[in-house]
């Protein structure tokens, strides 16, 4: 007897899934155990001063704003990839990261926001640059979910959705440079990773979490991209049945039409 | 610990919101690999099923 129980996981994607929650639960230990709170003394008053233990928020926020570029990029990249050869494997790695992407980008949006209640006494800065583009970017892909989701003729909707993609992408080097290119308006800091101002072990928990949100970003596009693959594949298979079905009626009309025939002459 | 509650908030709302993503991502996968013909699941292993040898 066949067993239909199926499911888009392989023993890479398993190893994958079993690094990755490995990955978390040391990225855990790090960021809660072995590193030290952000205190400062001020040099003149002695006073204590900085994130204290919100820091800890950035050690999943700053990877998951990194791979939110990285997912969008790989949209964007995908994108071109599929109207310049209209091949099915990147329009499902365009719309896979796309909706990864925007997971992630809710995400650093949520995590920004309760990291800057105790470190900026505020939720939220609508006249803050990088916060208000980052949010126009979640609107974007969205946006861009949204139409996938309507119906369309299959060709037609990659395409519309491919061409909304490479628009919405613009918006990252906006994001990026907003700290520089606006510098009075916005609470964020420039970048302090490129220039190593970070040290020791805080660093190490922050570039360990690079590693396993990367994790978890791979784990998650190779799934999404399974199941993209599967609907396109039940899409031909539909289609395949209809014609199939529709030949089959056809034929059933010549044979009646060609008794009708036989009959009238008769 | 300060602002544990904000701690708590952030990685809880994170992790939930992957482990539900993620698994709504594998459940989509298996429902959609149960109606595409066995050929065409490409990637994807099948456990205990029957290739006929």
């Amino acid at each position: 007897m066949v067993d239909t129980t199926t499911s888009t996981g392989s023993p890479g994607s398993r190893l994958l899934g079993l690094t990755t929650l490995v990955g978390l639960a040391g990225l855990i230990l790090f960021a809660f155990v072995l590193t030290e709170p952000d205190v400062r003394l001020h040099p003149t008053t002695g006073e204590e001063f900085g994130q204290f233990d919100a820091v800890r928020l950035l050690y999943l926020h700053v990877p998951m704003a990194v791979l939110t570029y990285v997912a969008f990029l790989t949209c964007a990249v995908a994108s071109a990839g599929y109207l310049l050869k209209r091949g099915v494997w990147w329009d499902v790695t365009a719309y896979a990261s796309a909706e990864v992407g925007t997971v992630l980008c809710g995400l650093v949006l949520v995590t920004g926001s309760i990291w800057g209640r105790p470190v900026w006494n505020t939720w939220w800065e609508w006249g803050d640059v990088r916060l208000m583009t980052t949010l126009v970017l979640f609107l974007l892909f969205s946006g861009y979910l949204a139409l996938r989701r309507t119906p369309a003729e299959p060709q037609r909707q990659a395409r519309r959705a491919a061409i909304v993609a490479l628009v919405a992408v613009l918006d990252i080097p906006l994001i990026n440079r907003s700290v520089e290119w606006w510098e009075n308006r916005t609470l964020h800091q420039q970048s302090t990773l490129a220039e190593l101002k970070i040290e020791d072990l805080t660093l190490f928990t922050l570039m360990l979490g690079f590693v396993v949100f990367g994790l978890v970003f791979a784990w998650l596009m190779l799934h999404r991209f399974r199941v993209g693959w599967l609907e396109h594949a039940q899409a031909g298979h539909e289609v395949a049945l209809a014609i199939a079905e529709r030949h089959a009626e056809m034929e059933t009309l010549d044979v009646d039409e060609a008794i009708g025939q036989t009959g009238g002459g008769k | 610990m300060t602002h544990l509650g904000y701690l708590l908030a952030g990685w809880g709302i994170t992790l939930v919101v992957f482990g539900l993503y993620g698994w709504a991502v594998v459940r989509r996968g298996r429902r959609m690999a149960g109606s595409v013909p066995e050929g065409e699941r490409r990637w994807i292993t099948s456990k205990g099923e029957d290739h006929g040898g």
